[in-house]
């Protein structure tokens, strides 16, 4: 393993580790626009200068690998002229109109003037005129006056996707990223441009001036859009309530995590959140009350829900949990089916279109937390239970999430099922036409609403945190389980997630010693399951 | 100025483009002499004869033969470089229309030296009437069995972008990519054209071959100087009263090529700068011609050989109008790759027209020196490098051409 020394510090870094990566484990940061770990190395910005002892000028960090002996300064006078050289060339074309420009904030241009650059431009002359806003594709859209030609997001295009939709087309200052004719930037991972995009050339035409980002907060949160559990960031407006339309979720960003997604996420995943703040959300129980389903509050819904299950015989109940429902939701549920000795339980429902799968992220199940539910024993048989719903066996039904109407079963058996039941109870975010189906309807908090892990389809357990409260009296699903068993008389004193977590980590083996701490932002593996198949999408082949 | 010619000496008959008239003067029997040589031998005859390449970079040619692995298990290329667009340069030109056995037989021996199995040239898209006449000549000598036996040619045209004559700009261009030069290292001999171990040679740097094989690498260092042998071939342009090509050793004189050769100044007959070779040169002045013409001749004397393309100004051509053609020319063929050189090139063009339209800043001309010496040496090729050198020689040896066109 080479050693080398960086700004005075001894370092040891395996082969192959270029300066950028091996000063980043001193913490020193070498700043560079076109490097990205994740992508081949072309060394264009010119950026990352550095000086090695017995070179004759500064060199580029990301094309220079570390070794044995070399001595390395990020910071001499000379490194910090160059740099500040790079800048003031970077920024010889590119408008200054950060005021207007939503990069702003979250812009290396800026960051970098502001920590390396601050001289005064000395560019009087007209500066190059290139195309603005133009939509790449039904996420993306390119502002080529402020691309400073990195071709990150070209690389991304070739190298991670493969689908290579973008180019840098003419020469010199009239360079500019564009679409091949007849392309659009539609692949299914596009949205990742905007994030390696390290200026405002390429912005997010959901997000775009919706709100400033310095108004956003952020928490580590996983996607739940399939059962790859990509690791992300929940960005909220909660202090500019005004913008974006009182939406408070404004984007979701990937979150580095080697072992599951590296530095990427889907399309379907980044976008999937509108249900969130969306206007049918389910803010308030609903009972059915002369034919209707009127709101009613949350002690009075508790107590129909616990009267409808003592009232009828454990084999008279059926529980269907959902592959979409947290650790926590399910052990609760399980610990509600031990109580009353409901053996009906299940949890795998087809979908109405079955699920694309890739080679890089994308999963086939559609569910964040299938692995968990199977984990937990609730794998009954769905349909023989629906069966015995329509057949009279079973009398009451409390259905989480499902929308049963809507599933890749028929929907006229689905509808004799609902029918069939004395009590339907449906649990769910947001109005769906199960719901007008059922006599008590139980708003559930959103994931970014609430705190909870899933179990990914490799067995690694990822928790995620709450970003912002619960809409109205929308409640997680472990809470409104928790209430329905004190109300049945059992002895719970659940008053997180995290205690159900522990609870979990007590009742089932393979979740044995794992803690909310344990798991950390990264997550970790159940017992017996296997390291990770393969080389996480989008690391370097 | 006397001496041998080499490169053209059969440009005189009509048919020298033949393998007919090729052969009668001597054409193709340093190829049978070098096929009875080992591939060292023939790098060390090189080596020894002091040639270097005449594309502009000057490097000792036996040596970047030398650096081609000796066991690569895959294929190894040689690439000549007939992309010749260094403004002032039109040498090559004459080389492929009047003389392309010359090229095909220097093909031939430097392939034997580095064991390549493929020669891909390149030449340049306006070069129509050069590419016709080699591709005749390759058709010619394939007939005639000196081709197609464990080495064939590819001709490849090239589509106008000036950067494609810097060789790894060309390698990617032949790849069938953008022009963009490559990271180095890896440097060509390792791993060039389509990541085989790659030879690129100038096309006039290949004519001579066949004369150091013929007649001993010592023979043709000493037609030189102590670090560069033979002759070269000189392209004339401007102020002077016969332009065109002139080969001689590289020993000669600036003054001598502009005076004896070229026939002396016109214009209003006073010398008032030339450059020395090619537009990427540093501009002398006229008090500064008495140098030799070599590589380390006009390296000594703050400027360079290049690609020997001499251009000549006398005191009535405006310098700042002549910087303000390089500099377009500069910003229109940068290929947009490296940050410093997409961005500078063009604003430096911007700064020397606003000051030829009479509309300068006092600080303009700092502003460009400045910005051209933070820029040197901080991109991947030697095009920024090259615009450098007129940027700063132009200004600095002529400031007060400047300065007079400045509002005070």
């Amino acid at each position: 393993m080479p050693r080398l020394t960086i700004d005075g510090t001894p370092v040891e870094v395996p082969p192959g580790t270029n300066l950028i990566e091996a000063a980043r484990t001193l913490g020193i940061e070498i700043p560079h626009y076109c490097y990205h770990p994740a992508l081949s190395v072309v060394g264009q910005c010119r950026l990352c200068m550095v000086e090695i002892e017995g070179a004759p000028r500064p060199t580029i960090a990301c094309y220079t690998q570390a070794a044995d002996g070399m001595v390395v300064w990020t910071r001499t006078p000379r490194v910090e002229e160059t740099r500040r050289a790079i800048l003031e060339f970077h920024l010889i074309n590119h408008p200054l109109d950060c005021p207007v420009c939503d990069q702003a904030g979250e812009c290396w241009l800026q960051i970098y003037y502001m920590k390396y650059g601050l001289y005064d431009p000395r560019m009087v002359d007209e500066k190059v005129h290139k195309p603005k806003a133009v939509p790449l594709g039904p996420h993306v859209i390119l502002d080529a006056e402020r691309c400073i030609l990195c071709s990150r997001c070209v690389r991304f295009c070739d190298e991670i996707t493969g689908t290579g939709e973008l180019g840098i087309f003419n020469r010199g200052d009239h360079s500019e990223i564009g679409l091949f004719p007849g392309r659009a930037l539609d692949n299914k991972y596009s949205g990742n441009v905007v994030d390696i995009c390290p200026v405002g050339a390429l912005t997010d035409r959901d997000f775009r001036f919706r709100v400033r980002v310095w108004y956003l907060e952020s928490a580590k949160s996983i996607c739940p859009g399939c059962a790859r559990g990509c690791n992300i960031e929940v960005h909220v407006n909660r202090r500019r309530p005004h913008h974006n339309d009182g939406r408070r979720v404004a984007r979701l960003k990937p979150r580095f995590n080697a072992a599951v997604n590296a530095w990427w996420m889907c399309d379907d995943g980044r976008y999937g959140f509108g249900f969130v703040d969306d206007p049918d959300r389910l803010t308030a129980p609903l009972a059915r009350r002369h034919g209707a389903l009127e709101p009613v509050g949350w002690a009075e819904a508790v107590t129909e829900v616990a009267a409808a299950l003592r009232r009828h015989a454990p084999d008279g109940v059926a529980l269907v949990a959902s592959p979409r429902m947290a650790n926590e939701d399910l052990m609760a549920l399980r610990r509600l089916a031990e109580h009353l000795g409901i053996r009906q339980v299940g949890f795998r429902v087809p979908p109405a279109v079955p699920g694309d799968e890739d080679a890089l992220l994308i999963r086939a199940d559609k569910n964040p937390n299938t692995r968990g539910a199977e984990l937990l024993g609730l794998d009954g048989d769905v349909a023989a239970l629906l069966a015995a719903v329509r057949a009279g066996r079973v009398r009451c039904l409390w259905v989480f999430h499902h929308d049963l109407l809507e599933c890749g079963w028929p929907a006229a058996e689905m509808r004799a099922a609902l029918e069939a039941a004395e009590v339907v109870i449906w649990s769910g975010t947001n109005h769906r036409p199960t719901a007008e189906l059922a006599h008590l309807v139980l708003p559930a908090a959103a994931w970014v609403e609430r705190d909870g892990t899933f179990t990914n389809f490799q067995g690694r357990v990822q928790r995620f945190h709450a970003a912002v409260p619960p809409l109205g009296e929308a409640r997680p699903d472990w809470a409104i389980l928790t209430e329905v068993l004190r109300a049945l008389g059992a002895p719970v004193r659940a008053t997180r997630a995290e205690h159900w977590f522990e609870a979990l980590a007590a009742a089932v083996p393979a979740f044995a010693g794992l803690s909310y701490r344990s798991l950390g932002d990264t997550g970790q593996l159940v017992h017996g399951a296997t390291a990770p198949e393969a080389t996480p999408a989008g690391a370097r082949p | 100025m006397s001496g041998e010619r080499l490169l053209t000496r059969n440009f005189d008959r009509p048919d020298s483009h033949t393998l007919r008239a090729y052969r009668e003067t001597g054409g193709y029997t340093a190829w049978a002499k070098a096929q009875e040589m080992t591939p060292e031998a023939i790098i060390e005859e090189v080596k020894r004869s002091n040639l270097r390449g005449l594309g502009g970079a000057g490097f000792p040619t036996g040596v970047k033969w030398s650096f081609v692995p000796r066991d690569h298990p895959g294929p190894i290329y040689l690439v000549v470089n007939a992309d010749e667009g260094e403004p002032g340069t039109f040498k090559d030109r004459y080389l492929l229309e009047r003389d392309p056995h010359a090229v095909i037989e220097g093909m031939l021996i430097a392939a034997r030296a580095i064991r390549a199995s493929t020669g891909f040239v390149y030449i340049r898209g306006e070069y129509v009437e050069p590419w016709r006449r080699f591709q005749a000549a390759v058709a010619e000598a394939s007939a005639a069995g000196l081709l197609g036996r464990g080495f064939e040619v590819i001709v490849h045209r090239g589509a106008g972008a000036y950067i494609c004559g810097e060789e790894t700009g060309l390698i990617s261009s032949l790849e069938g990519k953008k022009g963009w030069p490559k990271l180095k290292p890896p440097f060509p001999a390792v791993r060039g054209a389509f990541g085989m171990p790659t030879v690129v040679n100038n096309v006039e740097t290949l004519c001579h071959v066949p004369h150091i094989i013929n007649r001993g690498g010592a023979w043709f260092a000493a037609l030189g100087t102590r670090t560069q042998g033979g002759t070269r071939i000189y392209s004339v342009s401007g102020r002077v009263r016969r332009p065109g090509i002139y080969e001689a050793p590289v020993s000669i004189t600036l003054r001598q090529l502009i005076y004896d050769l070229a026939g002396g100044v016109t214009g209003n007959g006073r010398l008032k700068a030339v450059v020395p070779g090619g537009a990427s040169a540093p501009i002398l002045r006229a008090d500064e011609i008495d140098v030799t013409m070599d590589v380390d001749g006009l390296k000594a004397a703050g400027s360079m050989a290049g690609s020997a393309g001499v251009i000549v100004m006398d005191e009535t051509v405006s310098i700042p109008e002549a910087l303000m053609v390089v500099a377009r020319f500069y910003a229109h063929e940068s290929c947009g790759q490296c940050t410093p050189c997409r961005e500078t090139t063009g604003w430096v063009y911007k700064i020397v027209r606003r000051i030829v339209e009479g509309r300068g800043r006092k600080e303009d001309l700092d502003t460009i020196l400045d910005v051209a010496r933070r820029g040197a040496g901080t991109t991947i090729c030697a095009f920024f490098d090259g615009a450098v050198g007129p940027y700063i020689s132009y200004i600095e040896k002529f400031r007060d051409e400047f300065e007079a066109l400045i509002p005070r």
